[in-house]
């Protein structure tokens, strides 16, 4: 069957291209969904639905691709549980977080030098960052994806994503230094 | 450069998103203003402290092997090896053969459509494939299709104009069963899909060149027609139009 022979072809170049890129978005999904069963759920769909549209792909780096589609995806979850909860995280809204651990980052002096932290608890930190700020800072620092290609993913200007990752920075580098804090 | 501008530019700096000239101006202000260069030692600390944990996260086997068994497998390379041995002991020649290991398709449905008829095209000119009935005679192979489809072909007689109907057989395109009508014009072959719900096509023929073959699209009395060859253009649109007429006249 030539539908049959092409959807081979189709299948073996996909998964040569797409599945090298597996924990790159997994990782993302899990900053994202901050919940490891949703995160896996979101990267199986974002890779059925990449495969589905593998045709429209025009070439050039598969990651940046393949991380705009769990995007997507992501923000259907966003969606739905922003609608079972009455209230939802917005990927596109960058609101200010001002409580708990996320006070001020302006107050933190620079001088002070960072302790060690366990990686769970970085990863805590990360996950409590808000959501545009978190995107995009594990797209930059985890994804290794240069401003543009976070531009492109966010829907935003590359301006924006500068303003958004040292505002990122700022919060987790006072979160940090309070974490080291606790008791 | 104001403090606050440069205290955004840092981080495309440490970044490596800066070019030369605006990362010496960054870095200028910062030997010039404590708090700028503290601000970027602090920076650069922690961009240190994120690469030394291990932050990513490693997708678990379990979801590797989901993923692996909801996307279809792979064909095996020995079988594409097979079947391109089939085509070159054919008539096509060298340089056609190599072109099929590359599916170039355009990348939309009717990309796929015209790809796929093409492979028909390619696969019917292997031996002893190019005709389920071998016939001339189109009351022989008009019924050959009852049953075999759910649409009724028509097939006319282009002797007279210089095609001759060779046979029909039954191919596939964009996974839907198709009546292939095959014709021949000198030492040329002509394949002539007659199809259903191929999306919307022209009422006048339209051409397509994939592979170096020339294709003709066009829709009538709600049958949709793909003609593939390696006929020159304009005899090909000689063809379509000759059978269209016919096949209107019934």
């Amino acid at each position: 069957m030539v539908s049959a022979r092409e959807d081979d072809s189709k299948a073996r170049r996909f998964r040569a291209a797409a599945l090298p890129y597996l924990d790159d978005v997994y990782t993302l999904a899990r900053y994202l969904l901050r919940n490891p069963a949703d995160a896996e759920d979101a990267t199986q769909e974002c890779y059925l639905r990449a495969f589905r549209h593998f045709d429209s792909f025009r070439g050039g780096p598969i990651k940046p691709w393949l991380l705009a589609i769990l995007r997507n995806v992501c923000r259907a979850e966003y969606a739905r549980r922003g609608a079972l909860a009455g209230q939802g995280e917005d990927l596109d809204a960058a609101e200010h977080c001002t409580h708990g651990l996320w006070a001020d980052d302006a107050a933190t002096p620079e001088a002070t030098a960072l302790g060690q932290l366990d990686a769970d608890s970085v990863q805590q930190l990360i996950a409590g960052l808000p959501a545009p700020f978190r995107e995009a800072l594990v797209l930059r620092e985890m994804n290794d994806l240069s401003y543009r290609e976070i531009a492109e993913i966010a829907g935003v200007p590359v301006g924006t994503v500068m303003s958004r990752l040292a505002r990122a920075r700022g919060l987790l580098r006072a979160a940090w230094i309070a974490k080291e804090k606790e008791p | 450069m104001t403090c606050d501008e440069a205290g955004l530019l840092l981080h495309a700096l440490i970044d490596g998103e800066l070019d030369a000239g605006h990362a010496r101006e960054v870095e200028a202000h910062a030997a010039s203003c404590a708090r700028c260069a503290g601000q970027l030692d602090a920076q650069r600390e922690l961009r240190q402290a994120l690469h030394a944990a291990p932050l990513r996260h490693v997708a678990p086997a379990s979801l590797r092997k989901r993923i692996d068994n909801v996307l279809p497998p792979p064909v095996a390379a020995t079988s594409r090896r097979a079947l391109l041995k089939g085509f070159a002991m054919g008539s096509l020649a060298s340089a056609a053969v190599a072109s099929i290991a590359i599916v170039v398709l355009r990348r939309d449905d009717d990309g796929r459509i015209l790809g796929d008829a093409v492979s028909a095209h390619l696969r019917s000119l292997q031996a002893d494939h190019l005709t389920d009935v071998l016939s001339s005679d189109r009351h022989t192979v008009k019924p050959w299709f009852n049953g075999r489809l759910d649409l009724a072909p028509p097939v006319v007689d282009l002797t007279a104009q210089g095609f001759r109907l060779i046979g029909g057989r039954l191919d596939f395109i964009d996974g839907k069963p198709v009546a292939a009508l095959v014709y021949r014009r000198r030492v040329h072959v002509i394949n002539l899909f007659v199809a259903q719900g191929l999306g919307s096509q022209p009422a006048t023929p339209r051409l397509d060149v994939v592979k170096g073959f020339n294709l003709l699209r066009w829709g009538a009395q709600g049958l949709d027609y793909v003609a593939v060859s390696d006929l020159n253009r304009d005899e090909l649109e000689e063809f379509a139009n000759k059978f269209a007429a016919a096949a209107r006249a019934g």
